[in-house]
């Protein structure tokens, strides 16, 4: 297996898990009931706390001497490898709970996959991390659920949001290059029957919610090949890497 | 007071004197019950508005492993403010209640959270001065005559404890780093100081509820004994950090056998009580537009329970 590939696949899942962590911290202290900031708060550390993992992996995989800190905090957007929609805003409670839905039911299927993983340090990571992506899709199913079927206020704002995100759901099944030759290796599943799983997972979920899937939708993809980022990963970048490049090569 | 209402607050006080618990069911004299209100509300929102200044950086975090480990404490802090609106609760009044008199400027918060957090020391500095000023007089708090804010504080203690120390490494850090660095400390333990000494309120001479609530044992130390327990405390771990504590007056007095400390500026402490710090007005207006904000949420949860409620019972009638 080329090198450059499975550094290529590990930073595409650490970047996944940072970017949403660190989308979701934003809510930190102003979340819509105190229960669901610390329970937002708890996915974002699950996240960062994937992230890291991995990005150590990646590090260590690439062989350069790159630490998880130096891949987080040095690299431009150009290099980041996260999935466009986990850089999306926020927006409102029911933005923020779509896209973790959308993100957790593709996320929970990979690393199901990933438990049995050709490589044995992506096999136990994912064994660790697959527990806690299992809670995260159970909550964002149920809060799906609860606003979907909720008030008529609620039912309006999920299916906007899922009208807004739902473009960007199809970059997570995308099979790439890099995709193609992790299957080769056997480090990572077929994203053709995780795309099966995924769909009907989401179409139970939407159904349940009383919400309606966008038909025909344009799929918008480039951000786990690096191709073309939205124009908000360079703000996110700009807050997180702040410290370390005002105040460069110091220990925090 | 007609005679019951005597023989129960003599009882009521007897019980306090022997260093028995009250208990939510217990007969307590309103006062008491007002007070205690009062107190643990305060102090729930002191936990939730706190989460604002540390929640201001945990975006710009610099490193992963600091992230992480501030979340973790600001989480902490969003569950002590739920167990103290449960500890409030069982005095018969509920937490909307208590949001609303916080929205409305009616309930008062610790005036620190008034203070911006401009750099990353800052959350070294609030870690180590303001968990570390809030342990004071919680850990007193533990001995507290009411029993749900007494065990509350069991709980929240030992996390308090694990946030002061974490606070103090992040400046650790900072103080073996770079000049930059310690520069970075040095500026804002001198932003940060006098806010913390100013936690414990007003002096004794100026305080109104004290004496209250020490005959009650909601308090058992007065605010000067706590600031003095603090300021002991914390100088020798500045020290050990190489900063120095913004105070010409402060100097070790052998006789005592505590610090000498100045005089803290009063002037500034009931400005800030009054609304006029410098973050008052943004903090409560991010602490509403959460609120409102959140308001569809709230009733959408409602009002799916309801639903589903409604459904289980249709279909168990169904089946009946
Ligand atoms: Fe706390
Ligand atoms: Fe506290
Ligand atoms: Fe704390």
């Amino acid at each position: 297996m080329p090198h450059s590939a499975f550094f290529e696949y590990l930073l595409r899942l650490g970047d996944n898990a940072l970017i949403l962590g660190h989308r979701l911290s934003e809510w930190c202290g102003h979340g819509p009931i105190l229960e669901q900031d610390i329970a937002m708060t708890n996915i974002a550390l699950d996240q960062v706390g994937q992230a890291r993992s991995l990005l150590q992996y990646a590090g260590q995989v690439e062989g350069k001497g790159r630490t998880e800190d130096q891949l987080a905090y040095l690299r431009d957007v150009g290099d980041y490898r996260n999935v466009l929609l986990v850089e999306q805003p926020n927006g409102d409670f029911a933005h923020t709970i779509t896209r973790q839905f959308l993100f957790d039911a593709f996320n929970y299927f990979q690393f199901e996959a990933l438990k049995q993983s050709s490589d044995e340090h992506l096999r136990a990571i994912a064994a660790k991390s697959f527990k806690e992506i299992a809670y995260h899709l159970r909550y964002s199913s149920e809060w799906m659920i609860r606003l979907g079927d909720g008030t008529e206020e609620s039912h309006q704002r999920m299916q906007a949001a899922l009208e807004d995100l739902w473009m960007f759901s199809g970059e997570l099944t995308e099979v790439t290059e890099v995709d193609e030759l992790m299957l080769e290796t056997g480090v990572a599943p077929d994203l053709r029957s995780i795309k099966k799983l995924y769909d009907e997972k989401v179409a139970a979920i939407v159904q349940e919610a009383t919400l309606v899937l966008p038909a025909d939708t344009w799929m918008q993809s480039g951000g786990k090949t690096g191709q073309m980022h939205s124009e908000h990963l360079g703000f996110i970048l700009a807050e997180l890497q702040f410290v370390q490049r005002a105040y460069p090569g110091m220990e925090w | 007071m007609d005679p019951k209402q005597k023989a129960l607050a003599e009882q009521f006080q007897a019980r306090i004197d022997a260093d028995e618990k009250i208990e939510p069911k217990d007969w307590m004299p309103d006062a008491y019950r007002k007070t205690l209100i009062r107190q643990i509300s305060q102090h729930a929102h002191s936990e939730v508005v706190g989460m604002l200044p540390e929640g201001n950086w945990v975006t710009r975090a610099p490193s992963l492993r600091r992230k992480v480990a501030l979340l973790a404490k600001i989480q902490d802090e969003a569950g002590h403010g739920l167990y103290l609106y449960g500890a409030a609760e069982t005095l018969g009044i509920d937490r909307e209640e208590l949001l609303e008199e916080l929205h409305t400027g009616k309930a008062k918060y610790s005036s620190i959270f008034n203070y911006p957090s401009l750099s990353w020391a800052d959350m070294g500095a609030i870690g180590w001065l303001v968990d570390g000023a809030a342990i004071m007089n919680q850990v007193m708090l533990t001995r507290t005559s009411y029993g749900p804010y007494a065990r509350a504080m069991v709980r929240i203690c030992k996390e308090e404890s694990f946030h002061q120390r974490q606070g103090y490494e992040i400046l650790l850090t900072l103080c073996r780093g770079t000049e930059a660095q310690k520069q970075m400390a040095q500026d804002s333990l001198n932003r940060w100081w006098w806010p913390s000494l100013m936690m414990f309120g007003p002096s004794d001479e100026a305080s109104t509820h004290t004496q209250q609530s020490m005959d009650w044992r909601i308090k058992r130390k007065t605010n000067d004994e706590l600031r003095q327990q603090f300021v002991d405390a914390t100088v020798p771990q500045a020290d050990f950090l190489g900063l120095t504590v913004p105070d010409p007056d402060l100097k070790w007095n052998e006789a005592r056998g505590h610090y000498d400390f100045g005089e803290i500026d009063w002037a500034e402490f009931w400005n800030v009580v009054k609304g006029n710090g410098p973050c008052n007005r943004q903090r409560m207006q991010a602490r509403i537009k959460a609120h409102e904000e959140g308001a569809w949420v709230r009733e959408a949860a409602m009002a799916y329970a309801e639903k589903r409620q409604k459904r289980q019972e249709e279909r168990k009638a169904a089946v009946a």
